[in-house]
């Protein structure tokens, strides 16, 4: 096991080079620079970005540069932004806590809907509930979270007036009022992700549970005299989450795709938020950042994957 | 009427013989706009009546949280740093000038005691040095006082190239900045300048306090933690700024305007897009000011039906255009297009110019795409008022260009469209993709085909277009096309570095890494002469009137086509007064008077 998952980990040295020199070469290459609304200014004149430029290494050969932004990285030294000249580490431990918050609600909003409605759809298959879950998880994740996040807004918002859809991190208020003012902006943007997630995840669930419920462990279950409650609980979800589990973890990348967009309609001041505005300004080093970030995730995510599955299943062995 | 009777009567005026309503009437019968009149007076000292606000608060604070969206957010908060506007509106919570421009381009003191005029021996009459007289009393938020010293500070820390600051034009040009007395101060300059009023003034004139930056300068100014942690004069101090998100700031008790700013506390937040940044001051009333409205009208029309809010405009001197290339864009020259060697094969033709400026309709790209976000405009200079010229007209009438091209010789082809020698008139016309402009190249398409001009559209995505890419051949100084459309206005209530867009030694080319002004590529002695002229022309009204002959000369010459004066706009909640926004200055300059209606 910690063989395993040493070489699991040595194994992400090479790939995230991999990563990082792509992107690198592919930002760098990519048209614009992070000096352009200063082109446009005419009181600004051109020796002033050429000076910029110059003095923050943007003229070098591209793999000068990226030498030059892997040793630091080795270092520990993530660079620093074009556009607010604030170390890249500073704005993204600025931002990292929101996206946290907001995805780790997602996911959990989406595990506490999924779980029983994917179960119950299972035990009655064909159903009314069943087609009416069945119905609805297939809207569930064929509407992208753009499109929701703007269905929510104008109806919540707009028709409503119930909730603001503007989200700020800094809420000056304190005790129970800034709790209520926390959840009160959450409920779209978690609500948002949670449920393009729970849409899928409550497919797979049902699936799982389908698969199960018709082994002959659970008759015997039965047939010793279980009750239906503890034979569920005990011998039907907890095997069917094995596969699921695997699938939350790989699908983690996903609500990280889906936040980028989620985070801009609702203005949440994560990482998604600060990388679309980098690649908007061509911050290269801030989008770096960033990305890496993101790749350390889904690598670590998919590690945690095949860890978790040993863990739950000990009949997988890893060699 | 010519220049001397003016002058006369602003003598009239000033011994009181003549009511300034009188000359302001006299003014507009002869085509003068009523805000030219009084650019007039002003220029030549006659002041006008300040401006009186109607509230008037006894004590400071009390007004809550003022809530501001600026969709795309600050990311740095010195001043002398300043990417864009939303930097520079960042920085001006807590930052100030000497003196802010009002929205008719005139000075307004904020850190200055008065405004310095030859009137009152403030502005030298070689228009070579101007007196600054600073407010006294007025404190650093951390208690040092405001003096001379950080004037001169600010003054070497821009001018000084390793800082690389962006104000860096506002600041070279003079020569030195001499210490009368500690809130007295000289600012001499290099050669006579008539736009004396752009350092320490107006959103480039913000200045920093020496105590703080005085170690940072040059090479070393990235370091600074006051870039982060502003310490200013201004009506708020700093609490908080996360680069991309938001900026906060508390009440400042000492402040240096008794009873002001009303708001205790100051929230701007930033990110997202601007249509749901309208919705939330005009529709949901979320917020009470949003920056830069960049949507289309009637979405904000249907938006104000909330009720909550209201559209502002602030009006400057962008000019949404079409430049007509005078070199030839599809014959390569020592390895460059559009190359000054050659001349266009027909664009340098006078009668295809009339014609095409006789086919924009510039009423309909104004009602049917523009609205109030614009409107229609014979002139390139549009404002300052003082700088507007009245003698231009616009015409949209493709009869007439029919018949211009006729007369020319073009004769229509078989397909409709015209050719003379062999040569077919087929322009290439690019602009950077954004809905309004798509919107504007199909009208303009549409006209010249009923002229038998054959139109082929370009767009190009912004951040190509714009960029300085030197590499890429798409970019809008390249200009490898026939005709192009972009908006560029002044940025400053003087038009001296806006006008250098059409003199010879700003020709882009690929000498200068096409890094010049000149983008259409026209040379003219003449301009040249009246350019260099104003440059150093210290009387305004001489000078009002160089910079009007200029915009003329630009227009007969169909040099460029104007087509729409853009205004910036601003959604302003119903409660929220005073905000009066200037096209000339940051949205903020007047923050410390904002107050909200109960």
């Amino acid at each position: 096991m910690s063989k395993y998952f040493l070489r699991q980990t040595l194994i992400l040295i090479p790939v995230l080079a991999g990563i990082s020199a792509v992107l690198f070469t592919i930002l760098a290459l990519a048209p614009g620079d992070p000096f352009e609304e200063l082109a446009t200014n005419p009181n600004v004149p051109a020796e002033v970005r050429m000076n910029l430029r110059a003095k923050f290494g943007l003229d070098d050969p591209i793999p000068i540069r990226y030498a030059r932004w892997v040793v630091a990285m080795v270092r520990g030294d993530w660079g620093f932004s074009f556009v607010s000249r604030v170390n890249v580490d500073t704005l993204i431990m600025q931002r990292l806590p929101v996206t946290m918050v907001v995805l780790g609600s997602a996911l959990v909003l989406a595990i506490v809907v999924a779980v029983p409605i994917g179960t119950l759809s299972a035990l009655r298959p064909y159903s009314l509930f069943d087609q009416a879950a069945t119905t609805f998880a297939f809207i569930g994740f064929s509407l992208p979270t753009f499109f929701t996040g703007l269905l929510f807004i104008l109806l919540f918002s707009i028709h409503l007036d119930w909730l603001p859809f503007i989200y700020r991190a800094d809420i000056s208020a304190t005790g129970w009022r800034w709790y209520w003012e926390h959840l009160r902006q959450s409920i779209m943007p978690v609500a948002v992700l949670g449920l393009f997630q729970a849409a899928s995840m409550t497919r797979f669930m049902r699936a799982a549970v389908l698969d199960v419920i018709r082994l002959d462990y659970v008759n015997t279950a039965r047939a010793k005299g279980l009750s239906e409650g503890v034979t569920l609980v005990k011998h039907v979800v907890r095997n069917a989450l094995i596969p699921v589990v695997t699938l939350v973890a790989l699908q983690i990348p996903g609500i990280f795709g889906g936040a980028i967009v989620t985070e801009q309609i609702f203005r949440v001041p994560g990482i998604g938020s600060l990388l679309i505005a980098s690649i908007l300004a061509n911050d290269t080093p801030v989008v770096m950042a960033v990305t890496f970030v993101f790749s350390c995730l889904v690598l670590l995510s998919n590690l945690a994957a095949d860890l978790l599955y040993g863990w739950l299943d000990p009949r997988i062995s890893y060699r | 009427m010519d220049e001397r009777e003016v002058r006369d009567f602003i003598t009239d005026i000033r011994a009181g013989r003549l009511s300034r309503r009188a000359f302001t009437r006299i003014m507009v019968g002869l085509g003068l706009t009523g805000p030219l009149a009084a650019q007039l007076l002003a220029a030549a000292g006659v002041a006008a009546q300040p401006k009186i606000d109607s509230f008037s608060p006894t004590r400071r604070g009390g007004g809550g949280q003022l809530k501001v969206l600026w969709w795309q957010a600050p990311t740095l908060l010195n001043p002398h740093f300043a990417l864009g506007t939303k930097d520079q509106d960042g920085s001006r919570v807590f930052y100030e000038p000497l003196a802010a421009y009002d929205p008719e381009g005139n000075l307004f003191p904020v850190l200055a005691q008065e405004i310095p005029s030859l009137e009152n021996g403030g502005v030298a009459r070689d228009g070579k040095s101007v007196i600054w007289k600073l407010k006294r009393g007025v404190t650093w938020h951390d208690g040092k006082p405001f003096t001379v010293d950080d004037l001169i500070f600010n003054w070497e820390y821009a001018a000084d190239p390793a800082t690389a600051a962006v104000t860096i034009t506002s600041y070279r040009d003079l020569e030195r900045v001499e210490k009368l007395d500690s809130h007295t101060a000289r600012l001499v300059f290099k050669n006579p300048t008539p736009f004396w009023f752009d350092a320490f003034c107006g959103a480039r004139g913000m200045i920093i306090p020496k105590h703080l930056f005085d170690a940072y300068r040059g090479a070393k100014s990235r370091e600074a933690p006051a870039n982060l942690k502003p310490v200013g004069t201004g009506p708020y101090r700093f609490v908080d700024f996360k680069p991309g998100d938001i900026v906060r700031g508390e009440i400042n008790p000492t402040y240096h305007v008794p009873n002001r700013p009303f708001f205790d506390q100051f929230e701007m937040k930033g990110g997202g897009d601007a249509a749901s940044a309208a919705r939330a001051v005009l529709q949901t009333g979320e917020y009470d000011f949003a920056w830069n409205l960049q949507v289309a009208d009637d979405v904000l029309k249907r938006l104000e039906q909330g009720g909550r809010g209201h559209v502002d405009m602030a009006i400057g001197g962008a000019v949404e255009h079409i430049q007509l290339n005078n070199t030839d864009p599809w014959k390569e020259v020592d390895g460059e297009r559009s190359s000054l060697k050659t001349t266009h094969p027909f664009l340098t033709e006078a009668p295809v110019r009339a014609a095409l400026n006789l086919l924009v309709d510039r009423s309909a790209i104004h009602e049917e795409i523009y609205g109030r976000l614009g409107q229609a405009t014979p002139n390139f200079l549009n404002g300052p008022a003082r700088f507007r010229s009245p003698n231009m007209r616009w015409e949209f009438n493709v009869e007439r260009a029919n018949q211009i091209l006729d007369g020319a010789g073009w004769r229509r082809g078989s397909d409709g469209v015209r050719a003379k020698d062999g040569r077919r008139l087929t322009l290439l016309y690019q602009t950077s993709i954004n809905p309004e402009r798509q919107k504007t190249q199909a009208i303009v398409k549409q006209a010249c085909a009923k002229a038998g001009i054959e139109v082929e559209l370009k767009s190009v995505v912004s951040s190509v277009y714009f960029s300085s890419d030197v590499g890429n051949p798409d970019t809008y100084t390249k200009f490898y096309a026939d005709i192009q459309m972009y908006s560029t206005g002044p940025g400053a209530p003087d038009p001296q570095t806006f006008m250098s867009n059409f003199t010879t030694v700003e020709i882009v080319s690929k000498s200068n890494k096409w890094q010049g002004r000149n983008i259409a590529r026209w040379r003219n002695e003449e301009y040249d002469r009246v350019w260099k002229m104003a440059e150093s022309e210290t009387d305004p009204v001489k000078r009002a009137a160089q910079f009007i002959r200029m915009n003329d000369m630009l227009i007969q010459h169909v040099v460029v086509i104007p087509i729409v004066w853009r205004n910036a706009v601003a959604g302003v909640s119903n409660r929220l007064k005073s905000t009066d926004i200037s096209g000339w200055d940051s949205n903020l300059w007047r923050l410390a008077y904002w107050y909200r209606q109960s």
